[in-house]
């Protein structure tokens, strides 16, 4: 399982653009963003936590085909599904090596863009505590659709009709706590609904997709 | 025939009268039995849902403070009802046909995918054309509308999973995996949604709920025409799943060709 | 030299029905691969080689009948060699090696003579030298049963003599290979021919194992 988390790692090191690939998708977004609503402080950093979710939502989207895709073409993938590692434990250490990759960089940056946006300092805070709680289940649930549409010749853009009604809660919950935790109200409710969100997909996901991925494999 | 042998030995448990009704999902028997039942179930949608409406437009009173308008409801709330119960019954035929694999369920899934997105998309037009004299405008981020556009992308993402794939038991088994898992997350929407707008609007100002304090005169009429509605998807189900049954033969015939060619 | 296989390498198919896009091909299938044996699987193109293989090492379910083998036994070499272009020789196969719980690659790599590209990221590879790669990996799964799908594509005549040799070594400690080929590997070994067994459309479809099948619409 480890060697596997490694090499996926690696390969994602290798491939260039893994981790910055995604980080610059997030800059070009956040400097995108005051180009279309105007430079008005007040105006962005109100907006600012739902343009930094939804920008790290489609930046997970970006490279969510890579997690099955290419194991699928070049034949790793029926090797590992022979493997003695169980289907479901290669769909979480793959899910785990795409937030890694994707979900804790972003994570980590998030307070810097959320800077480029006006946003408070407060807000700094809120903004990585909701995307370190929220992003696992975006890269889990992506995880479930790469898995669906694996064996798909054009599978990038149905999968993201796939996934991205499933990023509907994480997303409405993660920006909701963001939003309460900066204007100072209580934001346990949805702080812990988005837990609960994470929580679940990690648990009971990786089931559904290796079905998917067995189903895909025959 | 042959199936009856299968459905014998691996369901005994269940009793005569369970075995007896799996046996309809036997494509062959299907075809049969829905070709008897559909002449009914168009005469009884045809008795419910014509006198409903007509009822519903044409000869309950105008409400005083809305107009016209208000008779929208007689076409708005059976088709958001039917939308939503579509999908219910997608759930349960896909897990059908994930459990015990009977093909004309999970066609009868796929069928009703078709009949659900357009329930959905009368009901979001219609709410768009009653909301803009009730409320002067035609799209608000209501909890209930927004519930609706979520239930129409997942619609959406589920009929395109289907077209995308060819090989069918592929397709089958893939949708009714992302029917499960979407089912869940259309519920988590729905939850996350009145959370995300609560206090905004005072409560659900249309729909359902509306008509506890609406008088009988316009309730019995309602009654009518959401059975009528529901006879309606009934006779839609049939055809299109009957429709998706002969398209599964053809495709089942033409693959014998190629063997015997080959 | 490496581990023997503790497990019992042996793989009986009973009465098999295998099916390739829903439709049955072969019925009937039955053999048996002992320990220290090679069957050469033969047919024609299209007649159900790859199919019957998948079918065998897991991948896929069968229509009927059944295949009996310890599991964790087999290990499957498909066309597709499952090697990652931006990953070296050696990472390639200690990934696959530590993914079957073993450590030891010395054997691999002397055994199909890559010690000179242990260093070389595979994408530098030719086709026979990444064929050999791909071959080395049977050596670290540590699993007794090889099921291959034309191994010899495009390697020369000495590496097909390297993996000749490397058939004949794995069977004196007690493996076992099933080899779909076109040409003479000069092993000994009993051939199977998989003419005889194509599915007739008349009776393939024993409607008492419907499922997955078509048939139950005709």
């Amino acid at each position: 399982m480890i060697a596997l988390l490694i090499r996926d790692l690696r390969l994602a090191m290798r491939a260039g653009g893994g981790f910055g690939l995604g980080l610059a998708f997030f800059l070009i977004v956040s400097t995108l963003v005051p180009f279309g609503v105007g430079p008005e402080g007040d105006i962005l950093s109100r907006i600012a936590p739902g343009i930094l979710w939804v920008g790290a939502l489609l930046a997970c989207l970006l490279s969510l085909d890579r997690i099955f895709q290419l194991d699928f073409e070049d034949g790793s993938l029926d090797l590992l599904a022979t493997s003695p590692i169980p289907l479901e434990g290669i769909v979480a250490i793959k899910a785990l090596a795409h937030w890694l990759v994707t979900g804790l960089p972003l994570t980590l940056a998030a307070p810097f863009f959320g800077a480029l946006m006006q946003l408070e300092s407060p807000g700094f805070s809120w903004i990585f505590v909701t995307l370190l709680l929220g992003t696992p289940a975006l890269s889990m649930i992506g995880a479930f659709g790469a898995a669906l549409t694996v064996g798909l010749k054009r599978g990038g853009l149905l999968m993201s009709l796939l996934v991205l009604p499933l990023y509907i809660p994480t997303l409405i919950f993660g920006a909701e706590a963001a939003t309460r935790g900066m204007a100072g109200f209580s934001a346990t409710t949805p702080l812990l609904m988005m837990a609960g969100i994470t929580a679940g997909s990690i648990a009971l996901l990786p089931f559904a997709a290796s079905a998917a991925l067995r189903v895909n494999l025959r | 025939m042959s199936q009856s042998t299968t459905n014998r030995s691996t369901k005994r448990s269940l009793g005569q009268r369970m075995n007896a009704l799996w046996e309809y999902a036997n494509p062959v028997k299907f075809m049969a039995l829905s070709g008897k039942v559909l002449p009914w179930a168009v005469a009884l949608c045809v008795i419910t849902l014509v006198p409903g409406l007509i009822w519903g437009f044409f000869f309950t009173p105008e409400a005083a403070n809305f107009g016209n308008s208000v008779k929208i409801i007689y076409v708005h709330v059976p088709s958001s009802t039917m939308a939503i119960n579509i999908w219910v019954m997608m759930l349960v035929t896909s897990l059908i046909w994930l459990i015990r694999r009977h093909h004309v369920s999970a066609l009868a899934a796929k069928a009703a995918a078709m009949i659900g997105v357009t329930m959905t998309v009368i009901s979001l037009i219609t709410g768009a054309v009653w909301g803009q004299p009730m409320w002067g405008t035609y799209w608000a981020w209501d909890p209930r509308l927004t519930s609706f556009l979520i239930l129409f992308l997942f619609y959406l993402g589920y009929m395109a999973l289907w077209a995308a794939i060819e090989n069918p038991d592929t397709a089958a088994d893939l949708t009714s995996v992302l029917c499960v898992v979407g089912s869940v997350f259309a519920l988590l929407s729905r939850y996350a949604v009145n959370f995300w707008n609560q206090g905004l609007h005072q409560g659900a100002s249309l729909s359902l709920d509306k008509e506890e304090h609406v008088s009988d005169v316009y309730w019995q009429p309602l009654v009518l025409a959401i059975i009528g509605f529901g006879f309606l998807f009934v006779v839609l189900l049939l055809v299109r799943t009957r429709t998706e049954v002969r398209r599964r033969r053809l495709h089942a015939l033409m693959a014998r060709e190629r063997m015997i060619d080959a | 030299m490496r581990d023997l296989p503790r497990h019992n390498a042996r793989l009986a198919a009973e009465n098999l029905t295998v099916t390739r896009g829903g439709v049955p091909i072969l019925q009937g299938v039955s053999f048996t691969l002992n320990p220290g044996e090679v069957l050469i699987l033969r047919g024609p193109n299209g007649s159900g080689k790859t199919t019957l293989l998948r079918t065998l090492a897991g991948l896929q379910p069968p229509l009927a009948g059944e295949v009996q083998a310890e599991p964790e036994t087999i290990t499957y070499g498909a066309h597709a060699d499952g090697l990652k272009a931006t990953l070296s020789v050696e990472e390639n196969l200690r990934f696959w090696a530590s993914v079957h719980g073993q450590s030891d690659i010395t054997n691999a790599v002397e055994g199909f003579n890559l010690a000179g590209l242990v260093e070389r990221p595979s994408a530098n590879l030719s086709a026979g030298q990444k064929r050999r790669l791909g071959l080395a990996r049977l050596l670290v799964t540590g699993r007794p049963i090889w099921l291959l799908d034309e191994p010899t594509v495009s390697l020369d005549v000495p590496s097909v003599q390297l993996f000749a040799d490397a058939v004949r070594a794995h069977v004196a400690q007690g493996g076992a290979a099933l080899i779909a080929t076109h040409i003479d590997l000069g092993l000994e070994a009993a051939s199977f021919d998989i003419g005889p067994y194509k599915a007739d459309p008349a009776t393939a479809s024993d409607p008492a194992h419907s499922d997955g099948f078509d048939e139950a619409f005709l």
